[in-house]
């Protein structure tokens, strides 16, 4: 059972090299979605500006998530982790926001 | 084939063959070693030291209570000690105690690996332990601590005058030490497992330790926060749950009890997983409902993060908020409950061996049980506006984490102890330890369910003249309880010396820790084993072993 | 470089391989593995007081846009393009690693430790704005405008000044990982089949960058208010 080191390099990681376009183009992406979304702050969106602000900053996490973080090569279990730490982390936002949210209502 | 390694072993006499113990000497190769083994028994002994402080606790308190007026200790004195008890017992034993021993001793060995993914923050979880234990060592020394284990606020952030911080950080290191072991785990379980080790045919204490090691992940890091939070609002003098700020206590209490309710599933968990492990080898059957039990483990790990709020019903919470909470607790029972089924269900018609291990997870079904049950009346928001902070609810938590978790740690103690020290212990005093903790444990705790519903309140040290009788016999069972928990470390001790040497397989387990020598050579096998059998499948084993044992 | 336990045939290591480990594939898989455990923790860490900072809001909206409008946006948002340099670098960082070059392993390493310690330095000058404004909570704070969400504001500030310590803490904790494996790289340890740990340092790097992209529209760029 003796491994060579050529069979060692065998058995070493199995890695996608990502292309330099690639980096450069999510770079552009992010720098240019943090222009967007501290220009529409400043503009009077009414109810929307919160949402916008909270979908261009997801938008740039899920980029630097896929593609700097190599999520997107990545294995199955990679993404449970990622998936269900965002998941586990809304049960706590929505079940404390249930409280907060349902404490002005009168009993019927 | 891993055969060598029986042949290796000499079954009489004491074992002179190398093996993790004697593998290397001197202190620096035990303070400094990755090995997941010496780790474990590091633990072992931190643990026992700090589970007789919170015994110590625990007893001034009940000595207290013999007499209705608070004539032992003053009131703030009486603060502090249920409070440290807390402190000690949930941060410093239970949530540490079957992972950090049991798991960190077998879950590489029951998986066919060498050691866990990561030995050196395996040593490190040990040390961080340690820093946090004499972090609290020297606030106990210098004053303690009186707000109760749950540090609510403001009285925690603004009006103690006791080591909060110090109590706080200490905690927040423990959490750490807790994360870095739920995070080997995981990638232990996932990545380590030897050839032919499918999920399937894992023991169920490996599907219990990855269920606790997801709760601790991903529940730990929101105490450390809370906790972070509470700090600095009690230094800088400001902070996020001050009301004259606009900030709201039950904020607090939210995201504590976030962390602080799935905390009792890491201490559950670990302790059902022995209980399986325990009733196959017991009974020489395979779990009824394997893949029941299993996933069940998962489902508690998951339906426990979304109960918290019961522990908040009369706080302030609005009361639709309360009815979802309260649904969802009624909910997170049933896993539970398949598994005391499966249990029983595997029990049935099984020829019993009585060994010590048995009695204390037999013990552990039916007084798990009574806990669990006790906590559906809990559960129920009219009645538990009723028995809310009241010694019911002190008597539930004990039915289901000493009754519970304590009972299924000694009893894995005991299971694996052959394996972990080459030692048998003496049964018969080993049998009379469990009974006394039995009859100690009810006598103790039963009486508690009658005092809260009867409406003594929790955390007072003086009480109406009229529960005097029931404290009393309270007290009592926590003497003979006492005298039960002192007997196994005198005699396992003992047995370290002069026990009966085991062999590999002393109670003809399935397992593949039952395959390697008692204790285990450093690297744990020989050869790396090839797994073709199915979980508790005796026979199968035996025969992919090409073997018979000697029990 | 062998290693022979009792019964053990040669192995040929690779010397980065742990003996625990099988090869260093599997031993990569459990780094990375590993890392993303670690970083679930410190999503829910964050996640935590970011819960406890949208409650507020949600009870606070005029407060909250008020106190954001105290922020300096500018500074934020050079501080935000400096981190996604920064990212753009540590990823070319790990690839170069991954391509066996120690020299761009090198170059990318020491460029994203630079624009770390330009956020770091811009925070500071921010910091230090703010504490002579008088907006450091407790016994230093004042603030005269709008009296009646005075106090509110104030409870901003802790989740402002929080957040961002936070925040910082783990990016000095960054830096200090960045230079030791700089130091790494430096000894040429890191090739096709070696650079895990370049990997997941890229983890962390990430995360921390991640949780800028969330606090600086939430600290700085509430609207509510009007903006010059």
């Amino acid at each position: 059972m003796a491994d060579t080191h050529h069979e060692q390099l065998e058995h070493a990681p199995h890695s996608h090299v990502t292309g330099l376009g690639v980096y450069f183009a999510v770079f552009f992406a992010l720098a240019i979605g943090t222009i967007v979304t501290w220009y529409a702050s400043t503009i009077d969106l009414g109810m929307w500006n919160t949402p916008i602000a909270l979908i261009i900053a997801t938008i740039k996490a899920v980029l630097v998530i896929l593609f700097f973080m190599h999520v997107i090569h990545s294995t199955r279990l990679t993404w449970v982790v990622v998936v269900a730490s965002f998941l586990w982390l809304g049960v706590l936002f929505v079940l404390t926001f249930a409280d907060y949210l349902t404490r002005g209502w009168a009993m019927k | 084939m891993t055969t060598a390694t029986l042949h290796d072993v000499r079954l009489s006499g004491a074992t002179t063959s190398r093996n993790y113990i004697n593998d290397e000497y001197g202190a620096l190769s035990w303070l400094l070693t990755k090995d997941h083994k010496r780790i474990a028994i590091l633990y072992l002994l931190s643990i026992s030291v700090l589970f007789v402080l919170g015994g110590f606790f625990a007893m001034m308190m009940r000595i207290e209570l013999l007499t209705p007026a608070g004539d032992l200790l003053t009131s703030d004195t009486y603060n502090k000690f249920f409070t440290l008890h807390g402190v000690v017992m949930i941060f410093f034993f239970l949530i540490p105690a079957i992972p950090a021993v049991l798991g960190n001793f077998l879950l590489p060995i029951q998986l066919g690996a060498k050691d866990l993914a990561f030995p050196k923050i395996n040593l490190l979880s040990w040390y961080l332990y340690m820093a946090a234990a004499i972090i609290g060592l020297v606030v106990i020394v210098t004053g303690g601590v009186d707000t109760g284990w749950t540090f609510y606020t403001p009285f925690s952030t603004q009006y103690s005058n006791t080591h909060v911080f110090g109590t706080t950080f200490a905690a927040f290191i423990a959490g750490f030490s807790s994360i870095l072991t739920g995070l080997n785990f995981i990638v232990t379980i996932h990545r380590m497992r030897a050839p032919g080790l499918t999920w399937y045919r894992l023991p169920l204490f490996v599907w219990a330790l990855y269920a606790t090691s997801v709760v601790m992940l991903l529940a730990t890091p929101v105490l450390a926060i809370t906790l972070t939070m509470l700090m600095i609002e009690r230094t800088i003098g400001v902070g996020f749950f001050d009301p004259s700020l606009g900030g709201d206590p039950l904020l607090y209490q939210h995201m504590f009890w976030f962390y602080s309710h799935p905390a009792v599933y890491i201490m559950i968990l670990p302790a059902m997983g022995v209980a399986s492990d325990v009733v196959a080898a017991f009974t020489r059957k395979k779990i009824f409902g394997y893949r029941f039990v299993a996933f069940s483990s998962l489902a508690i790990a998951f339906l426990g993060f979304l109960v918290w709020a019961h522990h908040m019903f009369v706080a302030g919470i609005s009361v639709y908020s309360a009815l979802i909470f309260a649904f969802l607790s009624f909910f997170v029972a049933v896993p539970s409950a398949i598994k005391v089924f499966n249990w029983t269900a595997t029990l049935y018609r099984a020829s019993v061996s009585w060994q010590t291990p048995m009695l204390y997870i037999l013990g552990f079904i039916g007084l798990f049980t009574i806990g669990g049950v006790t906590g559906l009346f809990l559960a129920s928001l009219g009645l538990d506006i009723h028995v809310t902070d009241t010694y019911f609810v002190v008597a539930h938590f004990h039915y289901v984490m000493v009754g519970g978790t304590v009972m299924a740690y000694l009893a894995g103690i005991h299971y694996w102890w052959p394996k972990i020290t080459g030692r048998m212990y003496p049964e018969w005093w080993a049998r009379l330890a469990a009974l006394l903790v039995f009859v100690g444990f009810n006598l103790t705790f039963f009486p508690q369910f009658i005092l809260g519903y009867l409406g003594m309140p929790r955390r007072y040290h003086a009480y109406a003249p009229e529960f005097q009788v029931l404290n009393v016999l309270s007290t009592a069972g926590a003497s003979v309880l006492a005298v039960g928990y002192v007997l196994p470390i005198i005699y396992l001790v003992w047995s370290i010396w002069f026990g009966r040497p085991a062999g590999p397989n002393p109670w003809g387990a399935v397992g593949l820790e039952w395959t390697t020598s008692s204790p285990p050579p450093k690297e744990n096998f020989h050869e790396t084993p090839v797994v073709t059998w199915d979980a508790y499948d005796y026979p199968a084993m035996m025969k992919a072993m090409g073997e018979t044992q000697n029990v | 470089m062998s290693d022979i336990a009792a019964g053990n045939e040669h192995h040929h290591h690779h010397p980065f391989l742990q003996h625990h480990f099988e090869d260093l594939g599997q031993q990569h898989e459990a780094s990375t593995l590993g890392m993303w455990m670690f970083l679930s923790t410190e999503i829910l860490f964050f996640g935590g007081i970011l819960c406890a900072y949208w409650i507020y809001r949600v009870m606070y909206p005029e407060a909250w846009a008020l106190a954001a409008h105290q922020q300096n946006a500018l500074y934020g948002g050079i501080n935000t393009i400096v981190l996604i340099i920064s990212s753009l670098t540590m990823a070319l960082a790990v690839r170069a690693a991954q391509l066996g070059s120690r020299t761009w392993q090198l170059i990318m390493l020491f460029t994203t430790l630079i624009f770390g310690s330009i956020f770091l330095v811009v925070k500071g000058i921010e910091y230090s704005m703010h504490w002579h404004e008088g907006l450091f909570p407790g016994s230093h704070f004042t603030w005269h405008e709008h009296p009646a969400l005075a106090q509110k504001v104030q409870l901003f500030m802790c989740f402002y000044w929080g957040m961002t310590g936070l925040h910082a803490l783990h990016m000095v904790i960054g830096a200090g990982l960045l230079l030791w494996i700089i130091g790494r790289a430096w000894r040429n340890d890191f090739g096709p089949e070696y650079y895990a740990p370049v990997e997941i340092m890229g983890l962390y790097w990430h995360f921390v960058d991640i949780v800028w992209i969330f606090l600086f529209p939430f600290l700085y760029l509430i609207h509510g208010v009007h903006h010059g």
